[in-house]
């Protein structure tokens, strides 16, 4: 019975770094480039909920106004940074993402403040009674709700990728800017699109993440999170990235009970990155990757 | 002349005036340096620590204000100082260090590292220069033993005696400490030098008493804990102590109301105990008890002072609604107890600024006793503390506060440490040092 605990629980973490991973893959589906700001923005969301939400605003419109603020950012980093890019080596526009991320962190900080709010979404975060009740599991209804809230997150993302016209232009921009613009695909509309996208992944990231820990500066760190689940999943994979996160989850805490205790404990960190090597000497996209294949 | 041109001269004509005006400006401003004592003040404003990063170093720039406004400072000498930002880091901290440790008539009294590992970075640094490496309530632990580390001071309480006193508390709780004999306690702690600390001390005590202890390391961040109170619900605890910083001290009381661990059995490392450690977990934290080293809320006298002589001169460090929490209250000791010593090393070398070896002397020969506490008004806000060349420490004593869901409340008074044991590990622990390092003790009777 402990076994099957820590295996759910696990899971059920791992749907939670599943959610940050989203947003890396949103980004990178659209214009191959790692976001290495995406940290930083599940901060920017979250201290802008909360702070809106201390404002005395009642918690569905300062849900939607943050997601307005995340949306006048895709169009920022649109017109002002992306924009002057285009063509650019992918490597130019990683750097970009790293100069993003500071400056995100800074401005969060700087607008809003650096101290701890406390977030009350009004999801519960104790056992639920009625499984523990009959199955003698311990598990949190906040954990099994959060869970709900990602997986239909990534169906409503993968219906938008895979069935209509946006995501097919999506998928295009990613495979090449050029070809895409030349058969008339909007290019900027299509970036700003997919940034105010992984603006509201980062939005419900962060205000479950932030439920849990206080909304602090600490959410950027739950990027570090996802990035095994990156690794393991693939980068361009919704599906990968939902599948490696339960994968990672489960692993990293069956892995710190069970096999911590033999090796000083506190393994949880490390554990992961090497499940997402070993992975990656035999399928070097990600389980769910795709194949990258260069005619000469 | 195009435009352009014209622009660029016009541009750099105005940048030359304005750098004219404010040397002007500056040179009418200066004041003399004999008559102010220069404070480096090392803060971190942003990043995961920048609750306690600012709040503390907050309460210590308002007491110097307080000291400025209310009394001309130190015997007239105006307290001055300059802010640095470490974000946290070692190296940006010992590089603050290095920028500041000259400015003022006589260079730097002292330095508050606001981090273990800065304390740890700066001790054989601060030791050449002969500048006094202040730590209260965190540092290097062995450090106090002064014989072989002359400038260095983690006062008031380090982190054994505080481990020893939790000890003692757990026994008050049981009801006395042959009760100890068979209990289980879970220590759970960051794995990082700052956690691992207290493990000897814990292991030794587990021995003398008879009582079980398990290391659980948390890795850095500490975000998710929850494997780790799965295993703590196996060993099914009496205790369980709450070793963290930042958000992984957070993390704990909501992983503890998940599986039902009561609250009131997690006592908490006094950096683990302040307002932003208990409000994010909102209700989970209620019951929550931490130790401290110095009281919360406005009440005391000297608190009640700052809403007067800084914040209503509009003269505040932080937000007035932080004035009373506890990182700005734990600023205001650090503050009280820095310029006490300033006081007394003027009183012994003179009037003026003083120098680090200076005050290596005053911090040596410290004693706040409870009158002067009274006429501070600190009562209650700053334990008693005399310091000797012998013993860098001088107090030990360590109270207890519980969350009650919207404020810290002291629920013991002052329990002291085991000093002798703690004392005999401290000795065995420095002369290990001075041996490794080639140093030969100072003879504290001589």
């Amino acid at each position: 019975m402990f076994v099957l605990e820590v295996f759910i629980s696990g899971l059920l973490s791992g749907v939670m770094y599943s959610l940050v991973a989203l947003g890396f893959v949103l980004i990178f589906k659209a214009s191959g480039v790692f976001n290495f700001a995406q940290g930083a923005m599940v901060l920017l969301a979250a201290l802008t909920f909360v702070r809106f939400i201390e404002m005395g605003i009642p918690l569905w419109l300062a849900a939607i106004m943050t997601f307005g603020v995340m949306i006048v950012l895709a169009i920022f980093i649109e017109r002002f940074l992306l924009r002057p890019l285009v063509n650019q080596p992918l490597i130019t526009l990683f750097m970009l993402t790293i100069g993003l991320n500071y400056f995100l962190e800074g401005l969060a900080q700087a607008v809003w403040d650096a101290e701890v709010h406390g977030l009350d979404i009004g999801i519960e975060d104790v056992p639920w009674v009625g499984l523990e009740q009959a199955t003698g599991l311990l598990i949190s209804m906040f954990d099994v709700i959060s869970a709900l809230i990602a997986m239909g997150l990534v169906i409503i993302l993968s219906i938008v990728f895979n069935k209509t016209k946006v995501g097919r232009a999506l998928r295009a921009v990613s495979n090449d800017h050029q070809a895409a613009m030349s058969v008339g695909i909007p290019l900027n509309r299509i970036w700003v699109i997919v940034w105010a996208m992984s603006g509201l992944v980062a939005l419900v990231a962060g205000a479950l993440w932030g439920t849990r820990l206080g909304v602090q500066f600490s959410l950027s760190i739950v990027a570090l999170k996802a990035l095994p689940v990156l690794i393991l999943g693939g980068f361009n994979s919704i599906m990968g990235a939902i599948v490696a996160g339960l994968i990672i989850g489960a692993s990293e805490k069956l892995g710190e009970v069970f096999l911590g205790p033999y090796v000083g404990g506190g393994i949880e960190s490390f554990f992961p990155y090497v499940l997402a090597m070993m992975v990656l000497f035999w399928r070097p996209q990600g389980l769910f990757g795709d194949v990258i294949i260069e005619r000469v | 002349m195009t435009k352009r041109k014209l622009f660029l001269t016009a541009l750099a004509i105005g940048m030359m005036t304005a750098a004219v005006t404010e040397t002007a400006l500056a040179q009418d401003k200066k004041s003399d340096p004999n008559k102010e004592q220069f404070i480096p003040v090392l803060v971190y404003r942003t990043g995961p620590f920048a609750a306690g990063g600012t709040g503390i170093p907050g309460g210590m720039m308002d007491y110097f204000e307080l000291l400025n406004q209310r009394d001309g400072g130190i015997n007239g000498i105006k307290l001055v100082w300059e802010e640095c930002d470490t974000a946290y880091k070692t190296d940006r901290g010992v590089e603050c260090y290095e920028r500041l440790k000259k400015n003022g008539a006589k260079g730097i009294p002292f330095i508050h590292p606001m981090s273990t590992g800065v304390a740890y970075a700066l001790l054989e640094r601060a030791t050449k220069d002969k500048i006094p490496v202040v730590q209260i309530g965190y540092g290097r632990t062995d450090s106090s033993d002064g014989r072989v580390f002359p400038y260095s001071f983690p006062l008031l309480t380090n982190y054994w005696s505080q481990n020893s006193a939790k000890i003692r508390y757990m026994a008050q709780i049981l009801g006395g400490e042959d009760k100890l004999k068979g209990v289980k306690i879970v220590n759970l702690h960051l794995k990082h030098p700052y956690g691992e600390e207290t493990k000897p001390m814990l292991d030794a005590m587990a021995k003398r008493f008879g009582f079980e202890v398990t290391h659980i390391p948390v890795p850095w961040p500490g975000i998710d804990q929850k494997s780790l109170w799965l295993q703590i619900r196996q060993i099914k605890p009496d205790f369980v102590i709450n070793r963290n910083w930042g958000v992984s001290c957070t993390v704990p009381l909501r992983e503890a109301a998940r599986i039902g661990f009561p609250r009131d059995r997690i006592i908490g490392v006094w950096w683990c105990g302040a307002e932003e450690d208990v409000i994010p977990a909102g209700k989970a934290a209620k019951g929550y008890i931490t130790a401290a080293f110095h009281s919360v809320g406005t009440d005391s006298p000297v608190i009640q002072d700052m809403f007067e002589h800084v914040y209503g001169k509009m003269k505040g460090n932080v937000s007035a609604s932080r004035v009373g929490s506890v990182f700005y209250n734990r600023g205001v000791v650090w503050g009280i107890i820095s310029t006490e010593a300033i006081r007394l090393a003027q009183k012994k070398f003179g009037v003026g600024p003083v120098s680090g070896e200076q005050m290596q002397w005053a911090f040596e020969n410290l004693e706040l006793d409870a009158a002067r506490i009274k006429e501070l008004g600190a009562e209650g806000l700053v334990p008693e503390i005399k310091v000797s060349c012998f013993d860098h420490e001088g107090g030990g004593r360590v109270r207890f506060q519980q969350w009650d869901g919207k404020k810290w409340n002291m629920i013991t008074d002052w329990i002291p440490s085991y000093a002798k044991m703690v004392r005999k590990m401290i000795e065995e622990s420095a002369a290990k040092y001075a041996k490794d390092k080639g140093i030969t003790p100072r003879n504290c009777a001589a």
